[in-house]
C-alpha cells in the first residue's frame, strides 16, 4: 500500500500540515473538560462569576480556533486526496495504454475498469481519512488517558483498562464479522448471476416452462443471503452495547474510587466531572478507530489490485528508431512471416512455424476453424503480440524495429467486434487520421457501403454515435468500422472476420469496392465464409495453429482436404463446382 | 409520491410488524435508560462533595441504579438491533423474490427493451440501498428523535433556564447542517456527473484498448482522459471539502453549547439554583444533544437515495405481466405437428406496421424456412409462435386449436427451440442437457448428447458430464450450440424452432451442428431461420422477410420464378459461389 505514497509527493505540505492542524484541534478539545473542572472547582466554589465568564469565554475562543484548525485540515485532506486520486488515475490510464494485448488479456478489461475507478476511489477515501483521522482518533484515546493521568495516576488505570477492554471487543467483533462480508458479496454476485441468466435466457426458460425452477434457484440465493446477513448482524449487534457497557462500567469505577479519593482529599469534585468527560471521549474516538480499520482493510485490498496493474510490464516494447532498411520496392514482400511461432502462454504453440510472403497490393484470404490461429496471425502484424520465435517483416524490416506509430500508422485494422466510440460519426471516422477531410471520409464510407445510410441521417457526419454505437444496427456498425480503417488510405488493411454481420449482398459489394482501391493497398481478410474469400489472390488455410495450405480457391479446393471440408460444410459440392 | 412509496414499503414490512413494534419499544427503553444514566451520575457526583464529606452508602445505591440503567440500555439496544436486522433482511428477501417473480412473468417486450445491466442493478444494488438506507436509517431516525425529545425532557426536569439556553442554540446547529447538506448536495451531484463521464470514458477506452492500440489513439485518449480527470479533481475537492465541513461545524456548535451550559450552569450554581452533580449531568447531555441532529441530517440523505431506489424497484413491480392463461385453457400433452398461421397481423409499436395478413399452413413434418437480410425481423415469427408476443389480429393454431386457448406452458413444451444466442446456465453439463427433463436417466442424457454429436467433446473434458459451465470459459460457442441441441434432443418435441446462424464456429463443429440439426428435423414440423442453401432449397415453404415484413412466400422454385426480392437476394448471396 505504501508504494503508492509517491503519488502524494506534490502534496507534502498538505499531508504534513493537515494532521498537524487536526492534532491542534484535538488538543484544544481535550483542554475543554479541564477548564470546566476549573470552573467548578475554582469558580463555583469561590462564587467567582468573573472567573466563570473568563473561563467560559476562553472555552468559546478555543472552540473557534479548533474550528479553524479543523477546516484547514479538511481542506488539505480534500486537496491531497483528490490530487492523489487524479495522479493515480492518470498514471494507470497511461500505463494501461502502454500494455500489450497479452497483459490486457491476463488482467481482463472489466477488472481493469473497476481498478481504475472503484479501487482508486477507495484509496482516495483512505488518504482523506489518513489525514483527517489517523492522528486524531488514537491521539484522543491516548490524550484522554494522559490527561486522566495528570489528574490522578491511579484513576488513569481505569482508563487503560477500559480502552483495552473496548479494543478487545472491537477486535473480536470485527475479526468475526469481516469474513462474513466477503461471503455476503459472493452471495450478491450469485443473485446477480441468476438474474442475468434469466434475462438473457428468458426465451429458453419460458420455452421450457422452467420459471418455477428458476424461482427456486433465486429463492435459494436470497434465502442464503438473508441467513448470512442475520448471522453477521448477530455479531455486530453486540458491538455497541458492549462498548457502551465498558465505558459506563468505567464511569461507575471512577465515581466509586473517585469518591474514596475525594474523601481523603486526593481529588476534587470538579476533577471527577472531568474524568467522566474524558471517558465518553474515549468511547467516541474508539468507534472512529473501528471505522478506520474497515476503511484501511478495504484500501489495502484496493492498493494491491492497483499495484498489480502498475507493476505489470508491457511485453511488447516500442521500437525507438525509424526503420532504416524499410524498402518499398515492388519485389520486396509487403509482409513476410519467417518461421514464426507464437504461444499465448500455454504449453502448446498457438501458431507454429508459419512462413508466408504477402506481396504489395495482394488480397489475401485467411480461413480456418475457431482456434486455428487466424486471428493470432493477423494480430502479430501490428505487434499486438510479439512472435515467440521467428521474425515478421514489413517492407523487409523486422516489425520490432519500427516505432509503433510508424508500424501501426500504415495499417488499417477492422476488429472482430464492431466497436464505435461516443462522439459524432465524423469523430469516429478520424481515428486513424485526425486531419481527414469530409471528402476523404465520404470516400471511405462509400467503399465500406456505409454511405447510403449515413446520407439518410439528417445530420449526416454530425450524427451522434452513442457509446458502443448502440444507436446503430450491427451491420451499420460493422460498415462504419470498415470505413474508419480506410480513412487516410492505409497501406495494409486487415479485416479480422469483420463482415460476419453483413448480409451476403453487402459483403459482395464491399469486396467489389475494395478491389477498386487497386494495387496500392494490401488486404488481409479473415473469414469463416468460403464465399467471402473465394476471389482472393491467395488464400491461407489454417488448421490447429499451422498453415496447411496456400493458394487460390480452385487450387485449394482440388488439393487441400481441410479447405475442401470447410467449403463443403457451407455449400453443397455442386454449388462449389458448378453452382 | 413518496407517501405512496412509503405505503408500499410498509406493505413489505407488514408480516414483521411484531418485530417492528418490539424494535420501537426497545428503542424507547434503551434511549430512556441511557438518558437516565447521566442524571444518576450527576446525583452521585453531588454525594462527593469534599474530604470527609462523601456519602458512601448513598453512592452505592446510586451506582447500583446506574448499573441497572446501563445494563438495561445495553440489553434493549441489542434487542432493537436484532429486531431491525430481522425485519430488514426478511423484508428485503421478500422484496427481491417479488421482483424476480415479476421478471418471470413480465411481458417479453420489457426484457427486450431494457438494458439487462440496469435490471440486474435494480434487483441487486437498489434493493441493497433500500436495505441499508431505508430500514436501518429508519431505526436511526427513530432513536435520534427519541433521544432529542428524551434529552429535552430530562434537562427540563433538572433546570428550565439552562434547558432554554440549549434549545435556543440548537437551531444554529440545525441551520448549519441544513446549509452544508444543501450546498454539498449540489456539489455532489456535479461530482457524480463528472465521475459518470469519467467511468464512461474509461469503459470505452480501456474496454476497447485493442482498437485504441490498432489506431495509435493512445495519446488522444490520454489527453481527453486527463481533461475529464482534472475536472473531476476540481469538483471532487469542492464537494469533499463541503461535505467534510459537517463534522467540525457540529463539533463547534457542540463546543459552544458545552461552554454556554458551563457558564450559565456555573453562574446558576453560585446562586444555588443547581447542584454541581446536576451541572455534570447537563454537561453530558450537552455533549450528546447535537449528535442526533447530525445523524438525522445524514439519515435524511440516505432516505432520499433509498426512496429513489424503491421507486426504481416498484417500477419493475408495476410492469404488466403476460396475460394469464385463458380460463379453462387446455393442457395439450402432445401434438401431431400441424401449425396454422391465419390472417395474422402484428407490430411491436402500434404506429409501425410489421406483419399483416400472414397465412402459413405447416403440415406435420414440413419444414418452413425464414430468410432475409440482417435485421429484417426473422425472430418476430419465432416470438409469435412461442407466444412470447401475442398477435394483434388473426389466429395461430396448433392441431386446430387456437394457441391462446392452450396453457402457455404446455403449448411451449410442444416446441424444441435452438436459438443463435446459445443459453446455458452456470451449472454442470449434465444439468444443462437435462434442463427440459430433470428426471432423465444417465443413459437418456448420454444418448441425447451422442445424437447431438456432443458426447465426444464432453467425454474429453476433464470432468466429463460434471464439468461446470462458467460464464466465459471452457467450451467454445459451437460446443455450446451442440449442448443446446442435445437439450432439445432429450425432450423429443413434435415441433422445432431453429436458428441456423453460425458465425464464428469452426468447420468441424459446424458440420456436426448441421448433421445434428437435420437429424433433429426428421419427422418434425420445423421453423428454421435459414442460412444454408440446402435447408432453404429443401424447405416446403420459404418466408422471405425484409425490413420487418414478409415480402414473399412460397417454395424455392416458385420464388425463383417470381424473380422478385427472393430471387435477387438468392442471386446476390450465392451466385459467386457458382
Amino acid at each position: 500500500m505504501w508504494k503508492l505514497a509517491k503519488y502524494l509527493k506534490h502534496y507534502k505540505k498538505e499531508v504534513i500540515l493537515g494532521p498537524a492542524f487536526k492534532l491542534t484541534e484535538a488538543i484544544l478539545e481535550l483542554i475543554a473538560p479541564l477548564i470546566m473542572a476549573n470552573i467548578i472547582d475554582v469558580g463555583i466554589r469561590n462564587s467567582d462569576s468573573d472567573y466563570i465568564l473568563r473561563m467560559g469565554g476562553l472555552m468559546i475562543l478555543i472552540a473557534a480556533v479548533g474550528l479553524c484548525c479543523a477546516l484547514i485540515c479538511q481542506y488539505f485532506a480534500a486537496k491531497a486526496s483528490q490530487g492523489f486520486g487524479t495522479n493515480l488515475r492518470n498514471e494507470m490510464f497511461s500505463h494501461i495504454a502502454s500494455l500489450s494485448h497479452a497483459e490486457i488479456d491476463t488482467l481482463g478489461t472489466p477488472s481493469l475498469i473497476t481498478r481504475i475507478t472503484n479501487d482508486v476511489n477507495q484509496l482516495q477515501v483512505a488518504v482523506a481519512m489518513l489525514i483527517r483521522l489517523v492522528i486524531r482518533a488514537p491521539f484522543l484515546v491516548i490524550g484522554a488517558t494522559v490527561m486522566a493521568m495528570m489528574i490522578d495516576f491511579q484513576m488513569s488505570l481505569i482508563f487503560v483498562a477500559a480502552a483495552a477492554g473496548i479494543a478487545v471487543v472491537l477486535y473480536l467483533v470485527m475479526s468475526r464479522s469481516v469474513p462474513f462480508y466477503r461471503a455476503i458479496q459472493k452471495l450478491l454476485d450469485r443473485i446477480s448471476l441468476v438474474t442475468r441468466e434469466n434475462l438473457a435466457g428468458v426465451r429458453v426458460i419460458r420455452a421450457f416452462s422452467k420459471q418455477e425452477k428458476e424461482q427456486e434457484r433465486f429463492d435459494e440465493g436470497t434465502d442464503e443471503l438473508k441467513k448470512a446477513s442475520v448471522r453477521v448482524g448477530k455479531i455486530s449487534a453486540l458491538l455497541n452495547p458492549f462498548t457502551y457497557l465498558i465505558v459506563n462500567a468505567g464511569i461507575i469505577a471512577i465515581i466509586w474510587f473517585g469518591g474514596g479519593a475525594v474523601n481523603t482529599g486526593a481529588l476534587e469534585q470538579g476533577q471527577i466531572v472531568a474524568l467522566v468527560q474524558y471517558m465518553t471521549q474515549i468511547l467516541l474516538a474508539l468507534i472512529v478507530v473501528a471505522n478506520l480499520v474497515v476503511i484501511f482493510t478495504k484500501a489495502s485490498a484496493s492498493a494491491a489490485r492497483v499495484n498489480e496493474v502498475l507493476e505489470t510490464q508491457a511485453s511488447v516494447a516500442d521500437g525507438k528508431n525509424a526503420p532504416e532498411n524499410a524498402d518499398k520496392g515492388a519485389d520486396i514482400p509487403k509482409i513476410e512471416f519467417q518461421n514464426v511461432s507464437f504461444s499465448y502462454g500455454g504449453d502448446e504453440m498457438d501458431l507454429e512455424n508459419v512462413s508466408v510472403k504477402i506481396m504489395r497490393g495482394q488480397t489475401i484470404g485467411v480461413i480456418g476453424g475457431t482456434g486455428s490461429g487466424k486471428s493470432t496471425f493477423v494480430n502479430l502484424i501490428p505487434r499486438f503480440y510479439d512472435a515467440s520465435k521467428g521474425r515478421i517483416l514489413v517492407d523487409g524490416e523486422d516489425v520490432r524495429e519500427y516505432p509503433f506509430s510508424v508500424l501501426r500508422g500504415q495499417i488499417g485494422m477492422v476488429p472482430q467486434q464492431a466497436v464505435l466510440f461516443s462522439g459524432t460519426v465524423r469523430e469516429n471516422m478520424r481515428w486513424r487520421d485526425d486531419s481527414a477531410t469530409d471528402d476523404e471520409i465520404w470516400a471511405a464510407l462509400r467503399t465500406a457501403q456505409a454511405c447510403g445510410f449515413i446520407e439518410k441521417f439528417p445530420q449526416k457526419l454530425d450524427t451522434p454515435v452513442l457509446q458502443g454505437g448502440k444507436n446503430l444496427s450491427g451491420g451499420q456498425r460493422q460498415r462504419l468500422t470498415i470505413a474508419r480503417a480506410l480513412v487516410g488510405r492505409p497501406e495494409i488493411l486487415i479485416l479480422d472476420d469483420s463482415a460476419s454481420a453483413l448480409d451476403f449482398a453487402t459483403d459482395a459489394a464491399l469486396r467489389e469496392a475494395l478491389r477498386e482501391y487497386g494495387r496500392e493497398i494490401t488486404v488481409i481478410m479473415v473469414s469463416q465464409r468460403a464465399t467471402t474469400l473465394k476471389n482472393a489472390d491467395k488464400i491461407i488455410v489454417f488448421d490447429d495453429g499451422q498453415v496447411v495450405g496456400v493458394g487460390t480457391h480452385e487450387e485449394l479446393f482440388e488439393t487441400n482436404a481441410v479447405y475442401r471440408e470447410i467449403c463443403l460444410s457451407q455449400l453443397s459440392e455442386g454449388e462449389v463446382r458448378h453452382g | 409520491m413518496d407517501k405512496n412509496v412509503i405505503k408500499r414499503l410498509a406493505g413489505f414490512l407488514k408480516p414483521y410488524y411484531g418485530y417492528l413494534v418490539l424494535a420501537l419499544a426497545s428503542a424507547v427503553i434503551s434511549v430512556a435508560m441511557s438518558l437516565w444514566a447521566p442524571v444518576l451520575i450527576g446525583g452521585a457526583v453531588d454525594l462527593i462533595v469534599g474530604p470527609g464529606n462523601v456519602d458512601f452508602p448513598g453512592i452505592v445505591s446510586i451506582l447500583i441504579k446506574i448499573g441497572a440503567a446501563i445494563g438495561l440500555s445495553a440489553l434493549f439496544q441489542w434487542l432493537m438491533t436484532r429486531c431491525t436486522n430481522h425485519v430488514t433482511y426478511f423484508a428485503v428477501r421478500d422484496l427481491r423474490v417479488r421482483v424476480f417473480e415479476k421478471l418471470k412473468t413480465v411481458h417479453l417486450k420489457y426484457v427486450d427493451s431494457h438494458a439487462h445491466g440496469d435490471l440486474i442493478s435494480r434487483v441487486v444494488n437498489d434493493i441493497d440501498q433500500i436495505s441499508d438506507g431505508l430500514l436501518q436509517g429508519f431505526a436511526q431516525l427513530f432513536t435520534g428523535v427519541v433521544t432529542i425529545v428524551g434529552t429535552l425532557l430530562f434537562m427540563l426536569s433538572i433546570n428550565v433556564n439552562i434547558t432554554l439556553v440549549v434549545v435556543l442554540i440548537t437551531p444554529l446547529s440545525l441551520g448549519m447542517a441544513a446549509f452544508i447538506a444543501k450546498k454539498s448536495f449540489h456539489l455532489f451531484r456535479e461530482q457524480a456527473a463528472v465521475r459518470g463521464e469519467l467511468s464512461g470514458y474509461v469503459e470505452e477506452m480501456v474496454g476497447n484498448q485493442k482498437v485504441v492500440k490498432a489506431f495509435g489513439y493512445e495519446k488522444e485518449a490520454q489527453k481527453k482522459f486527463e481533461e475529464i480527470n482534472e475536472r473531476l479533481q476540481t469538483s471532487g475537492v469542492k464537494s469533499q471539502f463541503a461535505s467534510s465541513l459537517t463534522n467540525p461545524c457540529t463539533r463547534f456548535v457542540n463546543a459552544i453549547v458545552y461552554a454556554t451550559v458551563g457558564i450559565v450552569g456555573a453562574l446558576t450554581a453560585i446562586s444555588g439554583g443547581i447542584t454541581i452533580g446536576q451541572l455534570s449531568s447537563f454537561l453530558i447531555y450537552a455533549n450528546q444533544y447535537t449528535k442526533p441532529f447530525n445523524e438525522i441530517s445524514g439519515v435524511v440523505t440516505e432516505l432520499q437515495t433509498a426512496f429513489a431506489s424503491a421507486r426504481r424497484v416498484f417500477e419493475v413491480l408495476d410492469e404488466p405481466s403476460e396475460t394469464p392463461d385463458a380460463p379453462g385453457a387446455a393442457v395439450m400433452e402432445s401434438s401431431g405437428g400441424r401449425v396454422e398461421i391465419e390472417d395474422v397481423s402484428f407490430s411491436y409499436v402500434p404506429d409501425r406496421k410489421l406483419i399483416e395478413g400472414l397465412n402459413v399452413y405447416a403440415q406435420p413434418g414440413q419444414r418452413i424456412a425464414i430468410v432475409g437480410p440482417t435485421g429484417s425481423g426473422k425472430t418476430t415469427i419465432i416470438n409469435l409462435l412461442m407466444r412470447f408476443y401475442d398477435v394483434d389480429k388473426g389466429t395461430i393454431r396448433v392441431d386446430g386449436t387456437d394457441i391462446r386457448l392452450i396453457t402457455r406452458n404446455s403449448m411451449r413444451a410442444l416446441y424444441g427451440m435452438v436459438l443463435q444466442e446459445t443459453w446455458l446456465f452456470a451449472g454442470s453439463i449434465r444439468d444443462n442437457i437435462a434442463y427440459g427433463k430433470p428426471d432423465a436417466t444417465e443413459e437418456e442424457i448420454i444418448a441425447a448428447a451422442k445424437a447431438a454429436h456432443a458426447h465426444g467433446f464432453i467425454r474429453r473434458l476433464p470432468d466429463g458430464y460434471d464439468t461446470i459451465i462458467a460464464e466465459d470459459g471452457g467450451i467454445s460457442q459451437g460446443q455450446k450450440q451442440l449442448l443446446c441441441i442435445a437439450r432439445v434432443m432429450l425432450t423429443r418435441p413434435p415441433m422445432l424452432i431453429l436458428d441456423e446462424a453460425t458465425s464464428s464456429i469452426d468447420t468441424r463443429t459446424e458440420m456436426m451442428i448441421q448433421s445434428a440439426f437435420s437429424k433433429l428435423m426428421k419427422g418434425r414440423t420445423s421453423f428454421v431461420v435459414a442460412h444454408r442453401l440446402s435447408t432453404i432449397r429443401e424447405a416446403d415453404c420459404i418466408l422471405v422477410m425484409n425490413e420487418g415484413n414478409i415480402v414473399e412466400q412460397g417454395t424455392h422454385k416458385e420464388l425463383m420464378m417470381q424473380n422478385g426480392f427472393y430471387a435477387n437476394l438468392y442471386n446476390s448471396q450465392f451466385e459467386q459461389v457458382k
